[in-house]
């Protein structure tokens, strides 16, 4: 059974065959009203989300089929002690597809597992977010047309930030791509995501502190936000949390054509002054996950069928 | 020194000088009621120094733990005094239920039954990584 956990589950060709049909979903979304008829998504989802969940539900819609949920572990068996394994044997009974989200990392592996449908990985605590990372090919495609020859600034909360780590190992796969990493210290990008990913590789990385130094080099931004379920210790997110705020005076020195990216919900990294910007890209990017979504979905069903 | 030649048994030779106790913990040796010789710090010709453990029966070893813990150990299984088999192990591609995960983040602190499973990611510098969280092993 063919699940998405990590990105890397899918080849260069596969994501741009995703990308080709979530581009025609765009342009003809009559042609795919039908498509999931009669088909049921379960969306599992063990911690707060907002456009995620509704992201996938939408999708469902858009394709014809239905969807049942379960949001917070107060709502679900999982209060009464039921594993992951358990819950995805069970909720197979009752679906075609599984999306699910959930705050340990790994989850959403193990319950493929152990499902007889495919799971989609929605986000697994700091670890993977795939489908996020779709969305972002989706919109870096649309915006600049190629994946090759660019480079792409992460700023932030490199440590704990999933999109950040799915992103950087799936643009690792295209040539002339170079990355920048602005953070602070205490949340550069984990030693396994520059040692696997970048050096296995030989591509090229700066790390820095200073996002005005770099501004000018950027082919795309993507802000992250500090995220505060991912902190222990309160103390340290409070002193972390505004360490860096775009707004139009920090963008003064950008490229003309850059295009800036955001996972959202944002805080306070991206000021509303940005949004009328043209160059700010991550409301288009909310709209284009949820296509990428509905073709995913139509893959994944597509192949159980097989 | 002397220790006595087994009959039947086990001797993990060629042992990194200073794993042979973490080995010994790791196959779970103390819970045998046969004899188990630990000697540290014999001379070695080729090694300088190095472990050597003895296993007074004969029982079936976990060589992944074994191929873990010290990649270049061997394993000598010896009947009725002879030596029958010589293995050398290596680095296991995957460790099962040998080491746990430490990251609190990953499914493994908290799902029951599951197991604990790490893949070997670079064999050159035996990196082993959890396959639920990709969280290195120390």
């Amino acid at each position: 059974m063919r699940s998405l956990i990590n990105i890397l589950d899918l080849s260069t060709r596969e994501i741009d065959e995703l990308i080709e049909t979530a581009n025609d979903i765009i342009s003809h979304p009559e042609k795919y009203a039908e498509a999931c008829r009669n088909r049921i998504l379960a969306t599992l989802f063990f911690e707060p989300s907002t456009r995620t969940r509704l992201s996938f539900e939408s999708a469902m819609y858009g394709l014809g089929g239905r969807v049942i949920s379960v949001s917070g572990e107060s709502g679900s068996s999982v209060t009464k002690g039921e594993s992951i394994a358990d819950t995805a044997r069970t909720v197979s009974c009752y679906a075609d597809i599984i999306a699910m989200r959930h705050p340990k990392e790994g989850a959403p592996y193990v319950a493929s597992l152990n499902s007889t449908v495919p799971v989609i990985n929605a986000g697994d605590g700091g670890h993977n977010h795939p489908t996020q990372t779709l969305a972002d090919l989706l919109t870096i495609q649309r915006e600049k047309g190629r994946f090759e020859n660019l480079t792409v600034g992460f700023c932030g909360d490199l440590k704990f930030g999933r999109t950040v780590h799915s992103l950087i190992t799936a643009m690792s796969r295209y040539p002339g791509v170079r990355f920048v990493l602005i953070s602070p210290e205490e949340l550069k990008v984990p030693s396994y995501v520059k040692k696997d990913v970048l050096a296995k590789k030989n591509i090229p990385f700066l790390q820095t502190t200073d996002m005005e130094a770099v501004m000018p080099e950027l082919d795309i931004l993507y802000m992250t936000r500090v995220q505060k379920e991912r902190f222990f210790n309160e103390e340290d997110y409070l002193r972390l949390k505004d360490s860096y705020i775009l707004d139009p005076k920090k963008l003064a020195n950008a490229r003309a054509d850059l295009s800036i990216l955001h996972p959202l919900p944002r805080v306070n990294e991206i000021s509303v002054a940005v949004d009328s910007d043209p160059r700010a890209c991550y409301f288009k990017q909310v709209r284009n996950g949820r296509y990428i979504r509905m073709a995913l979905i139509m893959k994944l069903l597509k192949e159980a069928e097989a | 020194m002397n220790v006595d030649s087994i009959q039947n048994g086990v001797v993990i030779d060629h042992i990194t000088a200073g794993r042979g106790m973490r080995l010994y913990a790791l196959l779970g040796l103390d819970e045998l009621d046969c004899s188990v010789a630990i000697i540290k710090n014999v001379v070695s010709v080729k090694m300088g120094r190095k472990d050597i453990i003895k296993i007074d029966a004969d029982i079936p070893v976990n060589f992944d733990v074994i191929g873990y813990v010290d990649p270049a150990a061997t394993v000598n299984i010896i009947r009725e005094g002879s030596l029958v088999e010589k293995r050398t192990i290596g680095l296991p591609p995957v460790l099962t239920n040998v080491i746990r995960c430490r990251n609190p983040r990953c499914i493994t602190s908290v799902e029951r039954g599951l197991d604990h499973v790490f893949r070997l990611t670079d064999a050159h510098q035996g990196i082993y990584r959890c396959i639920y969280c990709e969280t290195k092993a120390n």
